[in-house]
């Protein structure tokens, strides 16, 4: 019976995304207030609808309602609660309907919260909200219904794939999800700038905390995913450039770009074409991710979901709203006007180096991604691009960048004096330069790469903080009085200063765990040890216990290491009857920002049983994780920023906007 | 959407027959006694492909197709054969697919040069431009007139202090 209202909830969402696409547009055509509110309510009643068809199928999957063919395919009455729900987007179906959730959710979201919004550019974008909520509802209604039901329902389901049965990797689809699917509101916007032929510092300033917030998010859904790869695979791996990971990294990529150069269009009014094909192609690159994810065209073996039906229509969904807003870009971008000229050395400049380094960038990692499927399909060759690939283009790119961020925040608007930035950035290069002679000569000798990204590192911290240092003045007036004037400094310079130390944290992190991980594997017999970087395990036993859905060989290693007390670590080898699969699950312990890191591999035969330890030392592993935390804490502390909800001064303006383009 | 990943790695492992025996590729029983020969292994073991997997070096892969391909490398490498000797024997094996690096070749041209000729293109399209007068037409007399008024100290600048076009 819920199985059915979900059915019949998700076919309302498709219908309700209509009437708003339909409604918003006629009243923006009519200048028709109460159709405009129909298009608002029929927006948040899309979004309740949709609600109610995802908790739905929560209520089968907790219920573990094996009548319901997805659930049976994806749940288990032994797993643990957690996982009933994460199953729920566990699955092709399911995670369609969380991306479904959160597309009408922020076109709620803006029905709602757009009080600002000029009368004629929000129906407009509710109306592009509607329409992209109207074809992939449908496609979620018609071509991937999670409700269907099964004749001969199974007595037990076949369970989710246990190595998706993790905490973080729970958690992780709703974050990505919401990351993507948060570009649809930038797209709509960028849509509704064009119809009304008007992109100004005004639309700038609206687009931003949508950004912002999407941004934020993806970048937390892509920390967790690999986080997740890095304990869970076995090995402390955490980035592979995995078709399916570039997925998630190219949406983040237009993304950080357009957070850049949207500031140059809301302070200047410069770009604004720039702008908007961003924000129409960050949004296409989430369309398109979830297209090489969800349609099995990356991997012709051992597909995920083979089923070229599903594939033609997200192509085809993918094709239409690109293709119309790309059209729509090309028939009314050069009309836009321009505004704000500036020298090549000058913060606009600054960004404009910024933004064709990340799409430069984009277009390797896109490359990279599409590239073996389109030779595959012209030549029948097959290549592979892998990580030797992106280290010897992405990575130069991006060291270009990070040379160039601290100069950044430092030039002037319109005309900078990068002389002056450079005795600035004095200390922040020093430091720099410090730490890597340290860490040729001293720390890890002869290793350039490493020693050279420490300095780029460092480079970006102290760089990002020297910028703190001018804004407060610290050393030109007394202490107390930078401390005011830090205290006041706004939310924006705060997030973005987070950001760009929480980059520069993520290129120690990488780079040093890269370069610097130690590895041991022995075949140990009880008593035995291993010695892994400072630290000595010792195999004291193996113990069989049972969890709830799994039954496991659990090691006890006691661990003597150079500071600290000795400890016991314990990984465990698990066994999961419904799937008949081995899984692995390390002990990772933390020193620091540096991992200890053991996995538990099979019995070995011999004189005397014997186990496979595998240790790992992974130096400042969780850097790697810290850094994007950071960044994202600073999208927030962005977010936040009041001068980003539109101010009186603005929102006046606003209106005088609305009220000329309406006469 | 990294679980599609996963499971195409699970799916790889399963088909190994994971449960009877997971390589790794720092298994003990396979390593070179050489540590210098063996540390060349390695680093070639990233520049290959595990044939089955999504996008998996034979380093990181536990499936069984990436142990026989750890083998064939550690015998060449123990039988003192170069790197580009190991890499062309697998190369007219298994095609190009079996490395992670694609070729400089022709085909693949686009593959390797489109981000650095965006990069330079972009670049110098931008220089030139931001070099290149104004494409606009000499200041209306009420434009100087603004112009004159923005110029004066002392006077907040107004709402449209721009002219022309940029980026």
């Amino acid at each position: 019976m819920i199985a059915e209202l979900g059915a019949f909830a998700l076919l309302l969402a498709f219908v309700l995304s209509i009437v708003q696409a339909g409604a918003s547009a006629a009243g923006r055509l009519r200048h028709d207030a109460s159709l405009r509110g129909t298009g608002e309510g029929a927006a948040v009643a899309a979004f309740l609808a949709a609600a109610t068809a995802f908790f739905a199928l929560m209520y089968a999957f907790v219920t573990s309602d094996f009548s319901v063919s997805n659930v049976a395919n994806n749940s288990h009455t032994d797993k643990p609660l957690l996982y009933k729900i994460a199953g729920v987007w566990g699955s092709h179906e399911g995670s369609m309907l969380l991306w479904n959730l959160a597309l009408t959710g922020f076109g709620a979201a803006v029905a709602l919260g757009g009080r600002n919004l000029p009368r004629t550019l929000k129906p407009l974008v509710l109306a592009s909200q509607g329409t992209l909520g109207a074809l992939f509802l449908g496609y979620a209604a018609f071509a991937s219904n999670p409700f269907l039901r099964l004749p001969h329902p199974p007595a037990e389901g076949a369970s989710l794939n246990p190595i998706l049965q993790d905490p973080f990797l729970a958690i992780h689809p709703p974050f990505l999800y919401a990351g993507y699917v948060g570009f649809s509101v930038v797209f709509s916007f960028a849509i509704a700038a064009l119809i009304e032929g008007r992109v100004d510092a005004a639309w700038a300033r609206w687009v931003r905390p949508w950004t912002l917030a999407a941004w934020s998010l993806l970048t937390v859904g892509i920390m967790l995913g690999s986080f997740w790869a890095y304990y869970e695979l076995g090995w402390g791996g955490w980035w592979f450039w995995d078709p399916v990971e570039n997925a998630s990294f190219m949406p983040w990529l237009a993304g950080t770009a357009l957070l850049h150069s949207a500031i140059v269009t809301e302070k200047r009014g410069a770009m604004p074409g720039w702008s908007v094909f961003l924000a129409l192609t960050a949004f296409t690159f989430s369309m398109l991710g979830a297209f090489l994810v969800r349609s099995g065209v990356l991997t012709s073996v051992h597909a995920f979901a083979v089923d070229p039906t599903r594939g033609i229509l997200l192509l085809s969904i993918l094709g239409v709203a690109t293709g119309s807003g790309f059209a729509l870009f090309a028939w009314r971008a050069p009309g836009l006007k321009a505004g704000g000229l500036f020298s090549p050395v000058s913060r606009e400049g600054s960004l404009v180096l910024n933004n064709l380094l990340l799409a430069g960038a984009l277009a390797t990692v896109a490359l990279g991604t599409l590239y073996p499927l389109i030779r595959q399909a012209l030549s029948a060759e097959a290549i592979s691009v892998g990580a030797p690939f992106f280290n010897l283009t992405f990575v130069p790119l991006m060291v270009l960048l990070m040379v160039a961020v601290p100069f950044g925040p430092l030039l002037a608007w319109k005309r900078g004096d990068l002389a002056g930035a450079a005795r600035r950035l004095v200390v922040a290069a020093g430091a720099a330069a410090l730490c890597g002679v340290v860490w040729f000569a001293v720390v890890q000798p002869g290793k350039v790469f490493t020693a050279f990204a420490v300095v780029m590192g460092v480079w970006l911290i102290v760089g990002a903080l020297s910028e703190l240092a001018v804004r407060t003045r610290f050393g030109a007036v007394p202490l107390a009085e930078a401390l005011r004037r830090l205290g006041h400094l706004p939310r924006g310079a705060w997030g973005m200063t987070l950001a760009h130390v929480g980059l520069g944290v993520f290129v120690l992190g990488a780079s040093v765990e890269t370069s610097g991980r130690v590895e041991a594997a022995e075949a140990l017999a009880i008593g035995q040890s291993v010695k892994v970087g400072a630290y000595t395990l010792t195999l004291d036993g193996v113990s069989p216990v049972q969890g709830p859905n799994y039954a496991a060989d659990r090691a006890t290693i006691s661990v003597v290491g150079p500071n600290g007390p000795a400890h016991t670590m314990s990984p465990e080898r698990r066994y999961y009857p419904a799937n008949h699969q081995q899984t692995s699950q390390v002990a990772i312990d933390a020193k620091g920002p540096s991992d200890l890191y053991i996995v538990l591999g099979e019995q070995r035969e011999g004189p005397k049983p014997s186990w496979l330890i595998r240790a790992y030392w992974n130096p400042w592993a969780r850097l790697i994780f810290a850094g994007p935390l950071l960044m994202a804490l600073g999208g927030l502390v962005s977010l936040s920023d009041g001068r980003l909800r539109i101010a009186a001064g603005a929102r006046s303006k606003a209106k005088a906007a609305a009220a000329g383009a309406t006469a | 959407m990294r679980a599609a990943g996963a499971i195409g790695k699970v799916a790889a492992l399963s088909l190994a027959g994971l449960l009877t025996m997971a390589a790794v590729s720092n298994d003990p029983a396979e390593r070179l006694a050489d540590p210098a020969k063996e540390a060349r292994a390695r680093a070639l073991f990233r520049e290959v492909r595990c044939l089955e997997c999504q996008n998996e070096s034979i380093d990181e892969s536990e499936a069984a197709i990436a142990d026989d391909l750890r083998h064939v490398v550690r015998q060449q490498v123990k039988a003192g054969r170069s790197d580009a000797d190991i890499k062309r024997y697998l190369l007219d094996r298994y095609g190009e697919f079996v490395l992670m690096r694609p070729s400089f070749s022709l085909g693949n041209a686009a593959l390797w040069l489109t981000p650095f000729v965006l990069v330079l293109g972009g670049g110098a399209i931008l220089i030139l431009r931001s070099r290149r007068p104004p494409a606009t037409p000499p200041l209306s007399a009420e434009e100087s007139a603004a112009l004159a008024a923005l110029e004066a100290p002392h006077i907040a600048p107004s709402a449209h202090d721009g002219h022309g076009s940029a980026a």
